[in-house]
């Protein structure tokens, strides 16, 4: 994976120079360990500044809504999910895009790592298969990446892109995991019991809307909780206003969520909101056999029918 | 006159306080798996003490005065009642509370906060009631973040504004250090009395060196205003913004808020609340006009605020005490020290351009 970058600054450099997009969307180095920022580059002779490592776990299809330009944009499997999703939403025009695919083999969960050291990490490296960190006080600790990613990642079973115009390098394998075994524990509880897991869930919450914004099935113009005709929710800390923007931000993306983990990386506060996301993932599979982001050509569960649903409802 | 705690003494004398003061510290949240993972402001419960172990807080110390929703009146619309539509102000507890474990840079916000919020012409009597019932005792860092520039923001690390009482660590125990007579008055309270033959201007130093993380602020008094607003940097800068709220709700400086309504059958109360310059609807009009309708102008507004306007109207240094919270936990990486030193070097050269 260390060698993608590569072919990323040779495929960008090479389709700005030709006109054939006019802008490339990737990441360039963060200031912060574990951490890249992403950003747009229209120079040719600007490409050197995009990066590609294990700490690219930023949705770039958020960067592509309702924009006009022809785009060059960096995909890892779940962002050509995405990327599909756009597409059928008319969020962007198939023809605009030209999709460099990164076959992902997943990327890494800063939090767990800073968790597992004392003091605070000053510089990151990486090996394929290894994440190598330096800390304030001077020690060096390996993980092996397999062991420090995502939970999305782990459980991800879409890791080639769906959707491309290159490939950057060869696919890799893909997964056979039981991507819902969380799911299944909450399934499992009581009402009193899953009430009280939410609310423990969600009680650090403060309201700063990352997860919402960092999904790129976020982009309504206005979105619920801002309506103040009526209004749909209370703005304040209240719990139940709190749990309400979680449940209803989750239900706008039953059909659609292919989780990539953005809302879960950008929160602040380190709430795992996917448990619910999950939830409706597991209910579109076995309700209507439908995976989001798989095909253009194929309208989503939610907004077709199908004689052939295995649910019994519409026999 | 510095005094020396000893570690069982330190209980002892919280409990002691607890009898007349309401206490506040960081308190570590847990997660599923019950590993510390983060710490936050939370009122005490009894018997339990501050965590001190910690670098800093997740959200800043504003909270404990500016609470992120706070009831400022409530009413009811039963016109059965005599009181119906007539807003009643929610009494304050009237307790006098300590704040155990707030950063340096943190209490040199609460300090910074206030030229908003108590001036000669309005008294916020909401922010005003909680700071003056607080006693904010401070804890030095001997072992700043690599995020942390507080030697840039004149603040620091030993840093004493905005602080009654400084502690820092020694050995198992602690130092005390009254800046204000409300600290001297807590340090008897306790029951801490015992002299400690130590100054803290060493530790202080040494504090001081091992922030390795600076911002250059000196020209950003002298540029043009106008200028800087139209640089051809922002674009870049906002890309990558998302619009979420993380850098301003965890700002120890930022102090915006929303006044809301909320009704639940006949009962109403008027909330205040944090709000976010980040937010598009922070500016949209009743006309449905947003002046501020892209994510570029919002960012730009948040620097511009921080680095610029702040820097003109109260020729006090910038509105950024170097916490590095909005640096660690932005999701897209967005970065205060950089855009500091753009809009810096901006000025400056503009002033070289000039000059030649």
């Amino acid at each position: 994976m260390l060698t993608y970058i590569d072919e990323i600054r040779a495929a960008s450099a090479r389709l700005l120079q030709e006109g054939a997009v006019e802008m490339v969307v990737g990441f360039r180095q963060g200031s912060q360990p574990m951490m890249n920022e992403p950003c747009l580059i229209r120079r040719p002779e600007d490409v050197d500044t995009l990066v590609w490592d294990s700490h690219c776990g930023i949705n770039l299809t958020n960067y592509l809504t309702n924009r006009k330009e022809k785009i060059a944009v960096i995909a890892k499997g779940c962002d050509a999910r995405n990327i599909v999703t756009h597409i059928i939403e008319n969020k962007i025009e198939r023809e605009q895009l030209y999709i460099l695919g990164v076959p992902c083999q997943g990327m890494v969960d800063k939090r767990q790592i800073a968790m597992r050291v004392a003091g605070e990490i000053t510089e990151v490296g990486e090996s394929d298969t290894e994440i190598r960190v330096q800390t304030t006080r001077g020690e060096i600790q390996t993980f092996a990446k397999a062991e420090v990613l995502q939970q999305n990642c782990t459980l991800c079973t879409h890791r080639n892109p769906v959707l491309y115009d290159a490939l950057i390098a060869e696919a890799v394998s893909e997964q056979t995991v039981d991507r819902y075994t969380d799911v299944a524990a909450i399934e499992a509880m009581t009402i009193g019991e899953r009430q009280q897991y939410f609310q423990d869930l969600f009680a650090p919450c403060i309201r700063c809307y990352a997860c919402r914004n960092a999904c790129p099935l976020c982009y309504c113009p206005t979105c619920f909780v801002d309506e103040a005709q009526p209004q749909w929710v209370g703005k304040g800390q209240d719990a139940v206003d709190v749990m309400t923007f979680h449940f209803l931000r989750a239900y706008h993306c039953a059909g659609r969520c292919t989780d990539c983990g953005a809302c879960e990386r950008a929160c602040p506060v380190g709430i795992n909101m996917r448990v619910l996301t999950k939830k409706l993932e597991k209910d579109c599979v076995n309700n209507f056999g439908w995976e989001a982001g798989l095909s253009p050509d194929v309208r989503p569960a939610l907004d077709t029918f199908n004689l052939d649903d295995p649910d019994k409802l519409i026999k | 006159m510095i005094k020396k705690i000893a570690k069982d003494e330190w209980a002892s004398g919280l409990s002691k306080l607890a009898k007349t003061y309401r206490l506040f510290g960081p308190v570590a949240e847990r997660g599923p798996d019950g590993a510390r993972t983060f710490h936050n402001f939370k009122a005490l419960a009894p018997g339990e003490l501050p965590d001190l172990d910690l670098g800093n807080t997740r959200l800043s110390a504003k909270s404990l005065v500016f609470p992120q929703s706070e009831a400022m009146f409530t009413y009811t619309l039963d016109e059965d009642r005599d009181d119906h539509h007539i807003l009643k102000e929610v009494p304050a507890d009237g307790m006098s509370r300590v704040a155990f474990g707030i950063r340096p840079c943190d209490a040199k916000a609460l300090a910074m906060v206030r030229m908003n919020f108590d001036t000669p012409e309005y008294k916020d009597p909401y922010w005003l009631r909680l700071y003056e019932a607080t006693t904010f005792v401070g804890l030095a860092c001997d072992a700043p973040c690599p995020t942390c520039f507080c030697t840039s923001t004149e603040c620091g690390p030993y840093h004493e504004e905005g602080l009654d009482l400084l502690l820092c660590a020694e050995g198992e125990g602690l130092l005390a250090k009254a800046i204000t007579e409300k600290g001297e008055r807590l340090l008897a309270d306790a029951g801490w009395e015992e002299a400690a033959d130590q100054d803290l201007g060493a530790r202080k130093a040494a504090a001081e060196g091992c922030i390795t993380s600076r911002i250059g602020t000196d020209q950003l008094a002298e540029g043009d205003l106008l200028d800087l607003h139209g640089a051809d940097f922002w674009e870049d800068v906002a890309f990558a913004c998302i619009n979420c709220g993380t850098c301003t709700y965890l700002c120890p400086t930022c102090w915006c808020f929303d006044i809301q309504d909320e009704v639940f059958k006949q009962e109403g109360q008027r909330l205040r609340q944090w709000d976010s310059c980040m937010f598009p609807i922070f500016t949209v009009h009743t006309t449905g006009h947003n002046p501020r309708d892209t994510k570029t102008q919002r960012v730009r507004q948040r620097f511009m605020h921080k680095l610029k306007y702040f820097v003109d109207k109260y020729e006090k240094g910038i509105m950024c005490v170097g916490c590095g919270r909005c640096v660690r936990h932005c999701p897209v990486n967005i970065d205060i020290r950089k855009v500091a030193d753009l809009m810096n070097r901006y000025t400056s050269d503009a002033a070289k351009a000039e000059q030649a």
